[in-house]
């Protein structure tokens, strides 16, 4: 480093200026016009000063913080590239209705210019009940697709060859069930096991604090993930098992640094996990992925990725010892924040994304989804997806986001930010390993606390016009409430009757003895603590239910019960 | 208004967005009544139970999936059954305008959507429990 620029980040050489600057131009400044408001705060809470200097980063060491893109610690992204080399995946997930449904979304989608695809299922796909059960039928396609057996499967993914185009899957508690069921459909293509890209959310810890789509108690549960992190490492190489998941801790009121915190302690607990159970660390972390928030505060977004990437590449490397250079690195997923959105003048909701799109975008996202401005109300209707996915396309293609790496690097206040947002992140991970762990803190409720506290102060500071939000307290319209008609979006009312016949159906031409063999495997692995996945594996190709596989785990591990806590 | 009132706020079904309810029931708690929260998951015949066990004057009822009609329909139905027309049916989400009549049929006395402010349902169990009140 030159002489000068040194200089220019010692903070000790600006000190006398920046008090010759308080004590004269903004004294002057003040005396005449005093701020908009006496404190500045970031959405979560962080104080913002005035400006930064040198000074603010006084500590942050070059080589050691920021450093190289593709380098350790990977502050500037996890590609020497980055966008200059390829884009961001344009990742919008889609789900309703029928496999048939959601297979016609996807194939608009990607022919709109979509590159990924993900999939939302139903709330009985999600906590593994069939379509048939009693308490399924009022939610059968309605949140996302319904999936009983791999027969929907097949239909889901028809026509999309799964070693080109990466699907996700956003499913977490019988995320086995379907693990193995895109395996299955993978095979049938004629894909071979080495060729299958795809990812599973499957993050069940942010379960219990946020998304509230359990099944099992957190200990089995957890171990369940490590199952399918193993299998997965051995038989589909490329396919990520987990996507440990920020963005539901968020949604569900968390601020920038709690979901850092809770993120990366679910992230470290299942690699520990793993490596408990005796496998190597570099077998597993290379594949395990991540799912942030990008919420309306620009900076702090930004920040936040930033410090996400540092922060696990010195977990996984200092804490777990991982000595392969694809197990620092913390490749993510993002999407704009749901709960940023108004459902007062929906046109507001298209700038929103794009703010937050490019947040994701200054902070070296891996892929993205944007939301449609409908999505307060409703899944998106065509327009207003398509929208969403220009919205990418414009940030990429006009803006000049995307031809430069990291350009945030060295401004004083993303710098300050980051290590602001890190230094409350580890604290919190420090408060989590006295508590006793991440399994412990969730079962506890210690985390579910923590979050419901900021989201209950984010709504008084709503409520009281502290915190302005356009449409909603501020710039009030009296508005019909209800959707142009290019905008309507409704599932077809017979979906559930038709995807029960469909289930019924495959009840009747299956082989059950085939069925019950496999599904009595299931629940012999489960009871011995022996990995379940291969024979979960077996009973989806022999088209058991994802209820029936799901009924015997449940016999094994029991139902969890959650804690109220508000 | 000397009598505490008493809330039972639920989440029916399998929606498990609860960031809404939760904050509705703590700024019930803050406004003075006592609050009975289910958690997530119950069924129709559970949270009715439980407003009958509980005592309760108020039921706020929050659904987030699309499958409000149907559990308003039945749930409706249930407090009828039970003889708990009277109390306070309350209900909360995302709600298309065109429902609002509907819901209100099944028994629902008042549908708060996206944007209320705490504030506003608190006054309006309070303007609620004045009449009640007065009524007798």
């Amino acid at each position: 480093m030159s002489e000068r620029a040194k200089a220019g980040l010692d903070g000790k050489t600006t000190q006398d200026g920046r008090q010759r600057w308080k004590d004269g131009a903004l004294a002057d400044s003040l005396s005449r016009y005093s701020r908009r408001r006496e404190t500045f705060q970031t959405i979560s809470g962080l104080p913002i000063a005035d400006i930064y200097t040198p000074e603010d980063v006084a500590e942050v060491d070059f080589e050691r913080d920021i450093g190289y893109p593709g380098e350790y610690p990977f502050t500037r992204g996890v590609h020497a590239t980055m966008y200059r080399g390829r884009l961001w995946t344009i990742r919008q997930v889609a789900g309703f209705g029928t496999a048939e449904d959601t297979n016609r979304r996807y194939k608009y989608l990607l022919a709109h210019g979509e590159t990924g695809l993900s999939t939302d299922f139903d709330l009985p796909t999600l906590l593994g009940r069939d379509s048939d059960h009693p308490f399924a039928r009022a939610e059968v396609g309605k949140i996302g697709v319904a999936i009983d057996t791999l027969r929907d499967a097949e239909i889901l993914w028809d026509g999309i060859p799964l070693d080109e185009i990466s699907a996700s899957m956003t499913i977490t508690a019988p995320a086995a069930v379907l693990i193995a069921m895109y395996e299955a459909v993978a095979a049938r293509q004629g894909v071979t096991g080495s060729q299958i890209t795809g990812t599973a959310q499957n993050d069940i810890l942010k379960e219990y604090t946020a998304q509230n789509e359990y099944i099992f108690p957190p200990e089995p549960a957890v171990q369940l993930v490590v199952d399918t992190m193993e299998y997965c490492a051995r038989t589909m190489p490329r396919f990520n098992p987990v996507s440990v998941s920020g963005y539901h801790i968020r949604e569900a009121g968390a601020t920038a640094a709690q979901e850092l915190a809770f993120t990366l302690a679910a992230g470290f607990t299942y690699a520990r996990e793993a490596v408990r159970r005796g496998l190597d660390i570099d077998f597993v972390a290379p594949r395990i992925s991540f799912f942030f928030d990008l919420h309306i505060d620009f900076f702090e977004e930004i920040a936040k990725l930033r410090a996400a990437r540092r922060m696990w590449a010195r977990m996984m490397r200092e804490k777990l010892a991982a000595r392969d250079p694809r197990s620092w690195k913390l490749r993510t997923h993002c999407q704009t924040a749901g709960v940023s959105l108004t459902a007062q003048q929906i046109e507001n909701n298209i700038v929103r994304t794009t703010i937050e799109a490019m947040a994701g975008v200054l902070g070296g996202t891996q892929s993205l989804h944007t939301n449609s401005m409908d999505e307060a109300y409703q899944i998106p209707s065509e327009k207003a997806i398509k929208i969403a996915v220009r919205t990418q396309q414009i940030i990429a293609a006009e803006s000049g986001l995307a031809d430069v790496v990291d350009p945030l690097a060295g401004s004083y206040y993303v710098e300050s930010l980051t290590n602001r947002l890190e230094e409350e992140a580890w604290d919190l991970l420090r408060q989590i390993e006295d508590v006793g762990g991440m399994i412990r803190a969730v079962d506890i409720g210690w985390v579910q606390r923590q979050i419901a506290d900021s989201s209950y102060t984010f709504q008084r500071q709503v409520e009281s016009g502290e915190r302005a939000i356009i449409g909603v307290n501020e710039y009030v319209e009296e508005e019909s409430g209800e959707l142009s008609p290019d905008l309507f979006f409704q599932v077809d009312p017979e979906v559930t009757e038709r995807q029960i016949a469909r289930l019924n159906q495959v009840r009747a031409q299956r082989d059950d003895r085939a069925v019950r063999s496999a599904l009595s495997e299931v629940r012999h692995a489960a009871a011995n603590g022996r990995n379940v996945m291969p024979a979960i594996s077996e009973a989806v190709r022999a088209y058991a239910s994802i209820g029936e596989i799901c009924d015997v785990l449940r016999e094994v591990f029991g139902e969890y019960r959650a804690p109220a806590i508000y | 208004m000397n009598k505490i009132l008493r809330a039972v706020v639920a989440k029916p079904g399998m929606d498990g967005h609860d960031r809404g309810a939760k904050i509705v029931a703590r700024a019930l708690r803050d406004a003075g009544m006592e609050v009975i929260y289910t958690g997530i998951f119950q069924t129709s015949e559970a949270i009715v139970e439980t407003v009958l066990q509980e005592d309760a004057d108020i039921l706020g009822i929050s659904i987030l999936s699309g499958a409000h009609l149907h559990y308003a329909e039945e749930i409706g139905r249930l407090l009828r059954e039970s003889g708990l027309e009277e109390v306070l049916f309350l209900l909360g989400g995302t709600v298309p305008k065109e429902h609002v009549e509907q819901l209100k049929a099944y028994g629902v006395a008042e549908v708060f959507g996206p944007g209320t402010h705490t504030d506003e349902i608190v006054q309006y169990i309070r303007n609620w429990a004045a009449a009640r009140e007065k009524d007798g």
